[in-house]
């Protein structure tokens, strides 16, 4: 429920209430879903950091509902830009496929979001087995394009693209140091100073 | 055609000319007493004050851009980088005083304060359109003079072929001059014909009044067939130079923005559609007109140059 009321916020202000979206509220529009999309993306990756880090296994079971909330508000984001701004021409839609290269990467990550949506029931689960988690692992890659298409779209303020790439660094670089230290467990060497 | 373009043309000798130039200003002066002194103080900061002008020789009868959108809405990274920052940190830009300096390839130099920069020269409005290379657009009701008068009057030399503008350096007041997001100050640079053009405006105004802040008082070129950022705002210098100058944006990214930066929707950006812009109040995008629709004007300039590759 606390994931919608970001949806509550831009739709009250595309209503034009909360100051409304502006001089341009198409741009606005476009910027604000984007953001939304975003940070629930990010959220979505910090699920895992932050079961390791507390040791709460009950926070699993949000990962599925807020990664699906980020799938939601990327579409959202996906779709103003696709049916708002761009009012389904398919000439606009082409030329900023093939010549923006920071749509490109997201609407590669778009992609990859909506395949691991639809793969996301427990059905699904159940039939892709291991083949499952080995899938799902993409949304690294969703989450590398996603800032990606940040840092490209940027003109020449780099603080907001800055502030997601680090974000993404800390919870990407954090699974690589779980990884590291779960295998020398596993190979029962011990651990150095200051790495537990 | 949306445009009520009357034929370009030249100055007149009148124009230029030093008792020209006395004559019209005692008319100035003299119409003035006759309206009221209010109307003919110098611009205060912040203040909005009211201008007296004639009505120009370009004009357009699309719908004028809102004042509020035309104030609120601005790019001046000097004030900060987004798109409201401009108007909320205005007060930061101290107009006052405030000196022009013209110099380089010229006969005529000199440092001017700002009310002897102005006062040879009368005022006419001009409703431009402008088309920023995010891809939106507005059309302006401005005020100014052309610059060409300021450009004749300092005799440029032989050898003169670029005319180059400085925007004010104050980091101690302006917060996005303390970052380094661009090269500051911010510069840009016009071919001395391009200069010279009649369209070409140095603006002390809008809507009929002092140009905001935001909007690059006290004063401020307009290119309107170029994309928004060649007309630089609040400027204190004018350098006639033989070579090519640097401008702000092409020191920036070279790729993305060319010396010229002429509207142009058959040069793709990677960042925003050229070919089309949302006129700010409209839903819909609409087509971007080559040399946002000031062919007739001015593409005799760039007869001969290929406009893909002098972006």
């Amino acid at each position: 429920m606390v994931g919608l009321l970001p949806a509550a916020w831009l739709a009250a202000r595309t209503a034009g209430f909360l100051g409304g979206l502006g001089t341009n509220p198409i741009e606005r529009l476009l910027i604000e879903s984007g953001t939304i999309a975003m940070i629930t993306l990010l959220s979505a990756l910090g699920v895992t950091p932050l079961r390791r880090l507390t040791g709460l296994a009950a926070i699993t079971r949000l990962r599925r509902m807020i990664g699906l909330l980020a799938f939601g508000y990327v579409t959202l984001h996906f779709l103003v830009w696709l049916g708002v701004d761009l009012f389904f021409d398919v000439s606009l839609i082409l030329d900023d496929l093939t010549q923006r290269p920071y749509v490109m990467a997201g609407f590669a990550a778009w992609v990859i979001l909506l395949l691991l949506a639809s793969t996301s029931t427990d059905r699904a689960v159940r039939m892709l087995k291991r083949n499952w988690s080995r899938l799902h692992r993409l949304v690294y890659v969703a989450g590398v394009l996603a800032v990606i298409h940040v840092i490209w779209l940027t003109r020449a303020d780099y603080r907001e693209a800055t502030i997601y790439a680090l974000v993404l660094l800390v919870l990407l670089g954090s699974r690589l140091v779980w990884t590291v230290v779960q295998r020398r467990k596993v190979r029962g060497e011990p651990a150095r100073n200051g790495v537990t | 055609m949306l445009i009520r373009s009357r034929r370009v043309s030249e100055p007149k000798p009148s124009e230029i000319t030093p008792e020209a130039i006395y004559h019209r200003r005692r008319d100035f002066m003299r119409a003035g007493l006759g309206i009221g002194a209010g109307m003919l103080l110098p611009p205060m900061a912040g203040a909005r004050t009211a201008l007296d002008f004639s009505p120009g020789a370009f004009g357009t009868d699309e719908k004028h851009t809102p004042y509020e959108d035309v104030t609120t809405y601005n790019n001046f990274y000097e004030l900060g980088t987004g798109k409201a920052d401009p108007a909320r940190n205005a007060d930061q830009l101290r107009t006052e005083p405030w000196s022009v300096r013209v110099d380089g390839a010229c006969a005529r130099p000199g440092n001017y304060a700002l009310e002897d920069f102005l006062s040879p020269w009368a005022l006419e409005e001009r409703v431009y359109r402008l088309r920023c290379v995010e891809g939106w657009s507005m059309v302006i009701p401005w005020v100014g003079f052309e610059l060409n008068k300021v450009l004749s009057q300092a005799e440029p030399t032989g050898s003169a072929r670029y005319v180059a503008f400085e925007t004010i350096l104050d980091p101690d007041n302006l917060s996005g001059q303390r970052r380094p997001v661009l090269e500051w100050p911010y510069v840009e640079g016009l071919r001395l014909d391009e200069a010279m053009h009649p369209l070409t405006l140095l603006a002390v105004g809008l809507y009929g009044e002092t140009l905001p802040n935001q909007n690059g008082a006290p004063l401020r070129l307009v290119v309107p067939w170029k994309y928004g950022f060649k007309s630089i705002k609040s400027i204190v210098r004018i350098t006639f130079t033989e070579q090519e100058p640097p401008t702000a944006w092409n020191r920036a990214q070279p790729s993305e923005y060319g010396f010229y930066s002429n509207v142009n929707p058959d040069v793709a950006h990677p960042r925003w559609s050229q070919r089309t812009e949302r006129r700010i109040g409209e839903f819909r995008r609409r087509p971007t007109l080559m040399f946002n629709g000031y062919a007739d004007e001015v593409a005799q300039l760039y007869t001969g140059m290929d406009l893909k590759q002098h972006f």
